[in-house]
């Protein structure tokens, strides 16, 4: 299953860290087979990743790749994008790595619609520090430092990104990798700031404190939940929908910046 | 034939950068460092470089290291509150060795303190406001010319080592208007890219130079990059043996130049009995001080470095059995440096720290007080 993408891992790098039954491998896996399916020039593809579980992610791919620090992987991206827009590049990002000490950046970026092609991975927690609660935790379920239930209400990040500017917004879910393969190619080909928020499982931290037995019941749970536009919303509060949410158009900024250039050097050449 | 031009200190370090190659500018605006970035969002997108005014400084500081990764040369430009933002990505820079400019126009106080008063209060913070063992230029500038002609030598110091490059400045001469003189020909440095072909490539070999070559993203050499302590591929790693070679090549890695790195001016000390040591807007003050001390028969001389950090050491150490004055506008900070070579009891001290200059009155007073 594996040998399909082969090329683009560094396979001296693995094992992984990732513990058993973690979405973060599946979802590497289906953005890795989005970009086999483009057919991008593996030196043109930068991967830019924040820090925590899911941010572990470039290391093992065989790109031009940069792991920063928590929360910057957006401001990393645009500098590199700003000054090689010619450059595909993919950033990835925690839930707490986007919307907490990244969350500026975050509406920053889909303000500039700066054609950066970014996946959060949301496993509605602090994976890699132990299981704190992150701005996506859902309310009242349980972090470490939401013993006694998470008070807080979640954000709803497509929401976010799509009032601060951003034009393209979708969700697929660890179970729903197929999906997932397609919206990131789908993303990609929006020329602007783009964000897909892959729904992950994260066992070892999340779901041993909220009355998930087993992987398997939190990949159910992603089955179970998830709908498509156009079906009918059950009564429940958990369910989300799942494929393209939003899509619009607007000027990119590393293009109206090349504008201005080519407005500039006219003006110098007519004197 | 050389042009000389009236300039401002900021102006001159936006001329000296755009001089030096810059291409790239990402940053947020504080007094009294934004006239750079205003120069710099007029000026580079007419010679096909990028301005970008970011979100804040911790952004902005992670824009120039991603930018100068494809290859440019980068700069920002800052005071106190936003050289505290931009502590954070300072230290990737340096742990994963990417070139970058940063100037830092001091002003005083701590927190929002003094917005439009000098001071030369962040000369630690400039050595360790990063966290973890790290090593670290900066470069301080005492006139207009030298914003100029130090802002190119400060960009051919990043891409040589590897490293960014602290322009500590202060209000006064980021404000100062005088003439400088354009130099005709500057000697431009530019990083050492790698020879080999990607698949040999070690992005962070541990050369003899102990400056590893540096692939641009996106040309054929698939690297990666992490402020996580790597090895010599590029990859995180937390064994201790590896680790320790990283840290040893990545803390000792400008031994090897510092005579080169190391610059200083050095007036009328051999006979001294007394050396005073200033820099930026204070050592002007300093000079004056002297030249009037020596005219009326006392022996002082000046020892100003230039680059602050790595603290020339050498340079001073020679001046062995004189008595020492270290005047600068913060409550004592190089100071330390200075005792540390000689022993406090030889080292006296003029300090100010209400946002005022250091005039050469007090200077001379104080020069009295302790020959
Ligand atoms: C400035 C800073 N603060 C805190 C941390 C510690 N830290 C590392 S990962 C992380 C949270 C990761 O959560 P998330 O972004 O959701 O990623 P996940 O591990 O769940 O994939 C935190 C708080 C850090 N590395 N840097
Ligand atoms: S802590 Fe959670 S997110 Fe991190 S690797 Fe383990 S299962 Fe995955
Ligand atoms: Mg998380």
């Amino acid at each position: 299953m594996f040998s399909d993408i082969a090329q683009y891992f560094r396979t001296e790098t693995l094992p992984h860290i990732w513990c058993p039954g973690c979405g973060i491998g599946t979802i590497m896996a289906a953005i890795v087979r989005s970009i086999k399916t483009l057919q991008l020039d593996q030196n043109n593809v930068i991967f830019v990743s924040g820090i925590g579980c899911s941010s572990r992610m470039p290391g093992y791919l065989d790109f031009n790749t940069i792991h920063t620090t928590h929360g910057r992987a957006l401001p990393f991206a645009t500098g590199i994008k700003a000054a090689r827009p010619e450059l595909d590049v993919f950033v990835i990002m925690g839930d707490g790595d986007s919307t907490a000490i990244g969350g500026n950046h975050l509406i920053h970026a889909a303000r500039r619609n700066i054609d950066l092609t970014a996946i959060v991975v949301n496993n509605s927690i602090y994976g890699m520090t132990g299981g704190q609660t992150s701005p996506l935790t859902p309310h009242d379920k349980r972090g470490t430092t939401s013993p006694f239930g998470n008070l807080e209400r979640p954000f709803q990040i497509l929401d976010l990104v799509k009032a601060a500017g951003g034009t393209y917004g979708a969700r697929a879910t660890a179970y729903h990798n197929q999906l997932l393969t397609k919206l990131v190619m789908d993303a990609y080909n929006n020329p602007g700031f783009s964000v897909v928020e892959a729904i992950s499982q994260c066992p070892v931290s999340y779901g041993r404190r909220n009355k998930f037995k087993t992987p398997a019941d939190m990949l159910l749970w992603q089955k179970e939940h998830a709908f498509k536009a156009g079906q009918k919303r059950t009564a429940r509060d958990e369910d989300f929908q799942i494929g393209e949410i939003f899509k619009s158009e607007a000027p990119e900024y590393t293009q109206e910046y090349e504008k201005l250039r080519q407005k500039l050097r006219e003006v110098s050449l007519n004197g | 034939m050389s042009k000389a031009r009236l300039m401002q200190g900021n102006e001159a370090v936006a001329e000296g950068a755009l001089a030096a190659g810059v291409l790239f500018y990402a940053g947020y605006p504080i007094t009294p460092s934004t006239e750079i970035a205003e120069i710099m969002a007029e000026r580079l997108p007419r010679i096909g470089g990028t301005f970008i005014q970011m979100e804040d400084e911790i952004g902005s500081m992670a824009a120039i290291i991603g930018a100068s990764l494809t290859g440019v040369k980068t700069l920002t430009a800052t005071s106190g509150p936003g050289f505290s933002l931009k502590q954070e990505n300072l230290g990737y820079a340096i742990a994963t060795e990417v070139p970058c400019v940063v100037v830092n126009v001091q002003r005083g106080g701590p927190s929002t303190g003094l917005p439009t008063a000098p001071a030369q209060a962040d000369v630690m913070q400039a050595r360790w406001g990063t966290h973890g063992d790290h090593p670290i230029i900066a470069l301080t500038p005492s006139s207009v010319q030298e914003c100029y002609e130090l802002t190119v030598k400060a960009f051919n110091m990043a891409e040589e080592f590897r490293i960014p490059v602290i322009f500590l400045m202060d209000e006064v001469i980021g404000h100062l208007r005088e003439k400088v003189v354009l130099p005709d020909e500057l000697t431009l440095v530019n990083r050492k890219k790698p020879t080999v072909p990607p698949g040999e490539y070690i992005p962070y070999e541990n050369n003899e130079s102990m400056i590893p070559a540096m692939a641009n993203f996106g040309e054929g050499y698939r690297y990666h990059v992490t402020g996580l302590t790597h090895t010599e591929k590029g990859l995180p790693t937390g064994n201790p043996e590896v680790t320790r070679k990283f840290m040893q090549r990545l803390t000792q890695k400008l031994d090897p130049y510092l005579d080169r790195i190391q610059l200083v001016e050095e007036v009328q000390l051999d006979d001294a009995d007394l050396i005073v040591v200033a820099y930026g807007c204070t050592a002007r003050s300093v000079l004056e001080a002297v030249h009037i001390a020596r005219s009326v028969g006392l022996k002082v001389g000046l020892f100003r470095p230039i680059t602050i950090w790595p603290f020339p050491q050498k340079q001073l150490e020679k001046y062995v059995d004189r008595k020492y004055l270290v005047v600068e506008m913060n409550n004592g900070q190089l100071v330390g440096e200075v005792e540390r070579l000689f022993g406090y009891k030889a080292v006296e001290r003029l300090n100010r720290i209400d946002g005022e200059l250091i005039t050469p009155k007090e200077v001379l007073d104080r020069i009295r007080e302790v020959i």
